[in-house]
């Protein structure tokens, strides 16, 4: 299972693509092999704001719902739109094709708790 | 420390993804749920079903017995064939959903839900009638595999002497398959296909496991978990034990009307109150589509014009379908259909309408 360096993430299984004061988040080849194939994502408006620590969308398998968190204040300047009919690419490519939204951050004060990919793989392993 | 059925380790060798369910401990799934979905639909599904249960009732007694413990006409089955029911309790509610199979004039399987097996043992313990009937708890000494879809009847014909053509639905042969001995081959499920369930000795299970797959492997078959298998069942509008059918709910809530023969001599256990609660009976089962992609789950609260009128007791995006569906319980004069609803999805609606009869046959 691949967790490609140069992002980073929560303990809630998300990842952060971050550049400046912009991130794109997506949740992690873990979460979607969990979950299984993704048949819906509930995405916030744009221009929606999220305090850290809130559900930002939803992930949804035939199975399960998965609630993805925002670990720092956010609000939401572009959501993915390529995954309406074609949620499978959250399955197929979750670092890339499958992101599900970029945020604007608001309060940077959480990014400071989250993991490396080392640190996450090794979660990942204790599992 | 949860139970194993006879094919633990084919399920983990095939990469399964394994749960605890009912005490046991099951495949959930194997390539993924929507693959062994789609499968069974256009081709075959094996699953191993060993962890339901089975109950032998035999004995001069026996039809007597079950004609009073089982809601539907016991009698009017003929042997070799299987007849779908009730074990309700005093107050009308449902003990279990159970298929009962005659072996022999005097001779009766009853199987009965692997979640349930504790409390129908002790059901029928406490219930059985006086008379000269024999009761066993069998659930340990069978396994029971179930070949699903289309193509099921292909896969099983070069396994068995059974002319399987001759066997009607709800009917069931007995026979080798497989090299197995002393097998129960009916032809009956659970997922809204053509297709069998065979109860098969446990030491037997493996070698039956194996032989159908490399059977149907021209066909296309595919292992298939209990992911699917819900998914499936919910398809075709069948109830699930512990969702569409309790301990509080009578059968005619749950539209199973026509396995209670509320009129045979004598009734059955439950069948007066059954009766009795029929004008008070507030909520009824109805099925439910969803217009748009919201994805009806379990519990979930059904609004008219902002007022709940129901809840969910099983939903899920269907695979065949491509939308949610849900089965629920409605208010009575809400459940019509063409009737528009709102299902709360954890807070955002999704606009949903009540139909009649199987989704699968309504919308495929």
């Amino acid at each position: 299972m691949e967790f490609p360096a140069g992002l980073v993430y929560t303990d809630h299984d998300e990842w952060l693509r971050i550049e400046g004061d912009v991130a794109v988040l997506g949740i992690s080849a873990f979460a979607q092999d969990a979950l299984g194939e993704i048949v819906h994502v509930e995405l916030p408006e744009v221009g929606a704001t999220f305090s850290a620590g809130d559900a930002i969308c939803e992930v949804e398998s035939v199975k399960a719902v998965a609630e993805v968190y925002t670990p720092v204040d956010v609000e939401v300047v572009e959501v993915n739109e390529e995954l309406d009919g074609s949620e499978e690419l959250v399955n197929e490519d979750p670092y890339g094709k499958g992101w599900l939204l970029k945020v604007r951050i608001t309060d940077d004060s959480g990014l400071s708790g989250l993991l490396d990919a080392d640190a996450y793989a090794a979660k990942v392993a204790e599992a | 420390m949860a139970s194993r059925t006879p094919l633990f380790e084919r399920h983990v060798a095939a990469g399964a993804r394994m749960v605890e369910f009912a005490g046991f401990e099951m495949p959930i799934q194997y390539a993924g749920i929507k693959e062994e979905h789609l499968a069974v639909r256009s081709a075959a599904g094996l699953f191993d079903v060993s962890h339901m249960g089975e109950l032998r009732v035999s004995g001069p007694d026996a039809l007597k017995a079950l004609q009073w413990l089982v809601s539907n006409d016991v009698a009017a089955l003929e042997v070799g064939e299987a007849g779908y029911g009730c074990l309700c309790n005093h107050e009308g509610g449902v003990v279990d959903d159970v298929f009962t199979y005659r072996l022999a004039e005097d001779d009766f399987m009853v199987c009965v839900n692997a979640a349930n097996r504790v409390k129908d043992a002790a059901w029928f313990a406490a219930n059985l009638p006086e008379g000269d009937i024999t009761y066993r708890d069998e659930g340990d000494a069978w396994a029971q595999l179930a070949v699903q879809g289309p193509k099921a009847e292909a896969i099983l014909e070069g396994l068995t002497s059974i002319v399987l053509a001759n066997v009607e639905r709800r009917h069931f042969a007995l026979g080798t398959v497989a090299g197995v001995d002393g097998c129960i081959v009916a032809r009956t499920g659970y997922t809204g296909e053509d297709g069998f369930e065979i109860f098969a000795p446990a030491a037997g299970a493996v070698a039956l496991w194996d032989a159908i797959l490399v059977a149907g492997e021209a066909h296309g078959i595919v292992p298939v978990g209990l992911g699917a298998r819900d998914t499936l069942r919910l398809e075709a509008g069948n109830c699930l034990y512990g969702h569409e059918l309790t301990d509080e709910t009578t059968p005619l809530q749950a539209r199973l009307g026509w396995v209670c023969a509320l009129d045979k001599p004598g009734g059955f256990l439950g069948s007066s109150a059954i009766e009795a609660r029929k004008p008070t009976n507030t909520h009824r089962l109805a099925s439910l589509v969803v217009h748009g992609k919201r994805i009806p789950r379990d519990g979930m609260p059904i609004l008219a014009d902002g007022e709940v009128v129901g809840h969910v007791t099983s939903g899920t995006r269907a695979p065949s379908l491509e939308r949610g569906i849900a089965l629920a319980y409605l208010l009575k004069g809400h459940g019509r259909p063409g009737t528009r609803l709102v299902i709360d999805c954890r807070g955002r609606p999704a606009e949903a309408e009540v139909i009649s009869g199987p989704f699968l046959r309504q919308l495929a």
